[in-house]
């Protein structure tokens, strides 16, 4: 044994500092250590495991959408959902569940490889598709109205195709991809945009309790990095990695960038701003919209009309700006229309069209 | 600064909007054109300082901005009754221009308060007292003794100037908490900061010193109030590395008007002013500045000022809404001026105070605060406290100090935890045994064994 040591060390290789047999092959994102592949797996699954029992994320016997892009948050879930349910009996009844915004090169591609995750893992998928539910797709919307504002149209859709295909699937819970770097993304935009509301609420890992169907967030305490570059890259998960045409790149904003520094200076900051959302003092008595019903078509909603039908409207009628902004609307007799109802954490620089929001 | 793309999804539309404001404000005044545009918008007859590219000082004459940043000081010293007539108030002068301008401000007003009292025929109203105080940090900075001598002869004929009333000059080296002998002082110091690996952690090991330090100092001369130059700025980058280093529990306590935690309060006049502001009175006044080379921040601190100065530059108030984000949490009770139940205190000058603090009720009491930072500990910081059975006063110490320290400012083995321990300024020392005893009442019904020889 002691041979085989010196061997690892004169071959240059550290062994892993939790089961200290094998070579370390990584040092992981989330604390340095110096570890292997093997207990990467492990402790990776492990901690997600961990977060789901502690937070009681499940009960046995649930049904559970996967809200699945393609990407690799999203992909990595679905996977590790799935072996997370055998191995530990959670008894969930797993699906999947896809948005088709109608995009074409980019939609259309990244809804082969959830084809392929429903192949690999044997979990149902579904798709709800913007031309079913709304009559337009992204890219006729597009044309109608351009590259300005047209990711307000799909984020507000988004959220409510989701919905309507997670009632269709009859799950009582939807869990998103969201991972620790997006958590400690919009803590800061929050605060950086006076949001006091969405801070109170943004570090909560499962939301919309009172809504149809609540969703949560598994990844809640996952680093970006350890699901990308070391887990989809090892376990050569098949997962689709393009940014949505609509969307270019450099609107990725300071924020993430400053997060990425923060992150090589010192890994735990992203847990620290996570751990600073929750602890916030933030007097209860902020007041939250009124919920009521769309008069039109029956979907949660604070206002008179719910969101994605006074865009649809506009886009119906040939005024894309209806709905857009804070100009007269549908709405005009009540206040804060755009900001309330548009619900949707769309500030988060996630690329449009990635299901996880 | 989400909504600068035209793919921004975040439902904002701040630039169209702005636009449209831009458009009907001129259609309603057809006077304006582009010539006149840069007459000062308060009083419309002088011309507007130009020269800045951003910030409110473009708006304004020289008078109108001068008085508008007073203003401001003079709404915050009033409205939280930072600063009262029967007061002795310790400003703490780095040589920078924020400290700079406070130092102004606040002789301006004991000016007007001693004018008011030569005229008034009582007399019952006294001039409220003002100290100087500056911290010498020559055992820390690469600077020369001489160096350091100038700029104290500097601030010397600065305070000097700002008479009458005559101001008293307090230079302490900030190794002045750890001995009274300057030499054992010195090397204490050097070696407690030298123990701390961590750039951020020495930081803000330096800063918890430099509080300590001023409330020495403010303490052993009879002053009663601790003014900082603090501004929106400092204080915005403030809210972000405190939120960055998981400090969002106590964050609150620190960004308010007042910070009566300590012994001796510490006030904030200045919280509603830019950096920009008063860099640009103290150009326009010809205020003196002593800059010290006080070195780059490194570390999460200078990441951080640098995201800021860049979110500053984008939008010119950007500093003003992470301020008035914070603002929103709760505060704590400590964060307002003591009420004066002293019957020392003439009539007059309580009856002055105005109030528009925080009602006690409306701010939850907290007991707890880590020894180290003296920041208030939430609860799950309480439990990891009531779940260390050690017996070493140094492990307590560390158990008892809120996880931000423990990260970046404590040693990681016990052994040299004893050794940072020994080296820390007797003060604060005393100050966490106060504390233990406090918190082992609150805790005690979680505890098993009731040992108190351990604390």
């Amino acid at each position: 044994m002691d041979e085989a040591d010196t061997k690892l060390r004169k071959a240059g290789g550290r062994l892993c500092c939790i089961c200290n047999q094998r070579r370390a092959a990584l040092k992981r994102p989330k604390t340095l250590e110096q570890i292997c592949r093997e207990c990467f797996y492990e402790v990776f699954e492990e901690e997600i495991h961990q977060v789901i029992v502690d937070n009681q994320l499940f009960k046995p016997g649930e049904r559970i959408a996967i809200g699945a892009s393609g990407g690799k948050d999203s992909t990595v879930l679905a996977y590790v959902l799935s072996e997370l349910n055998q191995r530990h009996n959670y008894g969930l009844d797993l699906f999947l569940l896809s948005v088709d915004e109608g995009i074409t090169g980019y939609r259309d591609d990244s809804l082969e490889t959830v084809k392929r995750n429903e192949m690999q893992y044997g979990l149902p998928l579904k798709i709800v598709s913007y031309k079913d539910l709304y009559g337009w797709t992204m890219d006729e919307i597009v044309k109608m109205i351009g590259l300005k504002n047209n990711c307000t149209f799909c984020g507000v859709f988004r959220r409510q195709a989701l919905d309507r295909g997670a009632s269709l699937l009859k799950v009582d819970k939807l869990a998103t991809g969201h991972n620790a770097d997006d958590i400690a993304e919009t803590v800061l935009l929050n605060i950086l945009r006076g949001d006091i509301a969405r801070l109170s609420r943004c570090t909560s890992i499962t939301t919309g309790e009172d809504g149809p169907i609540p969703r949560c967030k598994p990844f809640k305490y996952t680093y970006e990095k350890e699901i990308m570059f070391t887990y989809a890259y090892f376990k050569r998960l098949d997962y689709f990695s393009t940014e949505c045409i609509y969307s270019p790149n450099a609107y990725r904003g300071f924020a993430r960038e400053f997060i990425k520094d923060l992150e090589r200076i010192r890994p735990r900051a992203i847990l620290d701003i996570i751990k600073s959302g929750e602890n916030f003092r933030i007097a209860t008595s902020t007041k939250m919209p009124e919920q009521g019903t769309c008069e039109r078509c029956g979907y949660i909603s604070s206002q008179k009309w719910c969101k994605a039908c006074v865009l649809l409207e506009g886009l119906n009628r040939g005024l894309p700006k209806l709905g857009i902004g804070r100009n007269k609307g549908l709405n005009n007799d009540r206040k804060k229309d755009a900001k309330q109802t548009s619900g949707a954490k769309s500030i988060e620089s996630k690329q449009c069209g990635t299901l996880d929001f | 600064m989400a909504c600068n793309s035209s793919s921004c999804q975040s439902g904002c539309y701040k630039n169209e909007f702005e636009q449209e404001q831009k458009n009907s404000n001129s259609n309603s005044k057809p006077t304006t054109t582009a010539s006149d545009s840069n007459i000062c918008l308060k009083c419309k007859s002088n011309e507007a300082l130009t020269g800045s590219d951003t910030g409110e000082e473009g708006r304004f004459c020289r008078d109108c901005f001068r008085s508008n940043l007073y203003g401001k000081f003079r709404l915050a010293v009033s409205s939280h009754a930072l600063i009262t007539s029967a007061d002795n108030v310790l400003v703490a002068f780095s040589g920078g221009p924020a400290s700079r301008v406070a130092l102004q401000f606040v002789h301006e007003k004991q000016q007007t308060a001693q004018k008011n009292y030569d005229a008034s025929r009582d007399r019952s109203l006294p001039v409220f007292g003002v100290g100087v105080a500056f911290i010498a940090e020559s055992a820390y900075c690469p600077v020369s003794s001489d160096e350091v001598d100038e700029a104290i002869q500097k601030i010397r004929s600065i305070v000097s100037l700002l008479a009458p009333p005559a101001k008293e000059l307090h230079v302490v080296p900030i190794e002045s908490t750890f001995s009274s002998d300057s030499f054992d002082g010195r090397e204490r110091f050097k070696k407690l900061l030298d123990s701390v690996s961590d750039a951020t952690g020495k930081e803000d090991l330096l800063m918890h010193l430099r509080m300590l330090t001023l409330q020495k100092i403010a303490s052993e001369n009879g002053y009663n109030r601790v003014v900082l130059g603090l501004c929106t700025s400092r204080i915005a980058c403030h809210v972000i590395s405190a939120t960055v280093k998981g400090q969002g529990y106590s964050l609150p306590a620190d960004i308010q008007y007042v910070d009566a935690r300590w012994e001796i309060p510490v006030v904030l006049p200045l919280r509603d002013c830019i950096a920009q502001e008063l860099n640009m009175l103290c150009h326009l006044d010809d205020l003196q500045i002593v800059e010290l080379l006080n070195g780059p921040s490194t570390g999460i601190n200078g990441l951080v000022s640098s995201f800021v100065k860049l979110l500053q530059e984008e939008n010119p108030t950007r500093e003003c809404t992470i301020v008035r984000t914070a603002a929103k949490l709760t505060p704590f009770y400590f964060n307002r001026i003591p009420e004066l139940n002293d019957s020392n205190v003439p009539l007059a000058s309580r009856r002055r105070q105005k109030r528009f603090n925080l009602k006690c009720n409306e701010s939850i009491s907290s007991e707890s605060f880590c020894p180290l930072c003296y920041s208030p500990l939430n609860t799950s910081d309480l439990n990891s406290l009531s779940s260390s059975k050690s017996r070493q006063s140094s492990d307590a110490f560390g158990a008892a100090c809120c996880s931000s320290c423990r990260f970046q400012i404590f040693p990681n083995d016990s052994s040299s935890m004893e050794h940072f321990y020994s080296l820390l300024p007797e003060p604060l020392v005393a100050r966490a045994n106060r504390g233990f005893s406090s918190l082992r009442k609150q805790i005690q019904d979680c505890l098993l064994s009731d040992n108190e020889d351990e604390t």
